[in-house]
């Protein structure tokens, strides 16, 4: 079995990409254009690739036969390792897109960090899921600055979700023991270097959009260690609804 | 052989996705997929099952290999040309993207998004007819 610092990580990664996949998806058939709903839809399927790549190679990492299914739908709330931003509730789209970039401005430098580590499967997916992510990036950025620098109802709506949901970012640089020993030993993400690489790119986007960066405030956390909001158990409940009631069912 | 399911056109050997067949006692064909959550991709290793089954082979592994990450330049010239016909844009380094239709470089974006993951949704001004762009990637 390999280094339980390392498998806790990449499950941190699946549950992650899967988490925010699935808020994605709540909002298929309910974006305001066409376009927005191809982009959404086909941003939520890079997810839950993503997902199921890093799901997988947990499972292999671990060495006890779980597979991706299993990881996704047969664990607990408490089990799920994935950052508080990305269980928070849509809310409208201005809401849903600030948590996008707010995130996707990160998981660029992350995954950018991972093609460099020394463990070559974690390294093999970092190096897939960027070239999506990034144009994942462009697309939410280009609307951040459409809508802040937009009419004044706009403006005012992202600057209210981007306070809104600015206690959230914490959590993304805050490393523990997990992002350390996979930093020391895996040649891992530095975090703080990444808090700084993304406060420039975004106060520069938010800079552009005509918006405010909220302050220095206190920052919510405890998701990366399966201490969630109220709002994941929802998620899990519709997602795990059929394996939990028929288990192994497969179609 | 094996089409793409989602442009048809396109063999898996045009779309470059097939990094490697080794032939030995059985066959082992090595697949890299396009993009993480492509839904064609386990489609393709069922059809090169099936098809490797119908020319009497029987021992088949089908791996899958995400290194080095598949990108449009692996697509071949014979992909791009047939792509052209079939009225596909095919991935272009420039920024003036020529209609499939009447060849003018009189043409727009309409969206960055189509009806794969892999593909953008344009226009030519002159002949107006809408295109598909098959996104670099």
């Amino acid at each position: 079995m390999k280094d339980q610092a390392l498998i806790a990580y990449t499950l941190r990664l699946a549950d992650n990409a899967l988490v925010l996949a699935q808020r994605m998806v709540e909002l298929v058939a309910a974006e305001p254009e066409l376009e927005e709903e191809l982009a959404n839809a086909n941003f939520a399927l890079d997810y839950i690739g993503q997902a199921r790549m890093f799901y997988t190679l947990a499972g292999h990492l671990e060495g006890r036969g779980r597979s991706e299914d299993d990881f996704a739908f047969m664990r607990d709330e408490h089990e799920f390792r994935n950052l508080l931003l990305l269980e928070q509730p849509n809310g409208h789209f201005g809401d849903a897109l600030v948590r996008q970039y707010l995130f996707e401005v990160f998981y660029v430098h992350q995954l950018e960090a991972l093609t460099r580590c020394s463990d070559a499967g974690l390294a093999e997916i970092a190096a897939r899921a960027i070239k999506e992510v990034t144009y994942h990036r462009r697309h939410s950025s280009q609307w951040l600055i459409r809508l802040g620098d937009g009419t004044e109802l706009s403006h005012d709506r992202m600057q209210a979700s981007l306070n809104d949901v600015w206690r959230y970012t914490g959590e993304m640089f805050s490393a523990d023991a997990i992002d350390k020993a996979v930093q020391e030993d895996y040649s891992g993400p530095d975090l703080e270097e990444i808090r700084q690489i993304w406060l420039r790119e975004v106060s520069t986007t938010v800079d552009e959009a005509t918006l405010e960066l909220p302050g220095d405030q206190w920052m919510a956390g405890g998701g990366k260690q399966g201490k969630h909001s109220e709002h994941l158990g929802f998620i899990l409940a519709e997602m795990q609804y059929l394996q939990r009631s028929f288990p192994g069912a497969t179609w | 052989m094996v089409p793409d399911p989602e442009i048809p056109v396109l063999s898996i050997l045009d779309l470059g996705i097939v990094r490697d067949v080794d032939v030995d006692e059985g066959v082992t064909v090595t697949l890299t997929p396009t993009y993480s959550g492509c839904p064609a991709t386990e489609a393709i290793e069922a059809s090169v099952l099936l098809a490797l089954k119908n020319h009497g082979v029987d021992e088949i592994v089908i791996r899958r290999v995400l290194s080095p990450p598949w990108t449009t330049d692996w697509i071949t010239e014979e992909g791009r040309e047939k792509l052209l016909k079939y009225g596909i844009a095919p991935p272009s380094k420039h920024s003036e993207i020529a209609c499939p239709q009447c060849n003018s470089l009189q043409t727009e974006l309409v969206s960055e998004f189509g009806s794969t993951a892999c593909k953008a949704s344009w226009r030519c001004t002159d002949c107006l007819e809408p295109f598909e762009y098959f996104k670099c990637l």
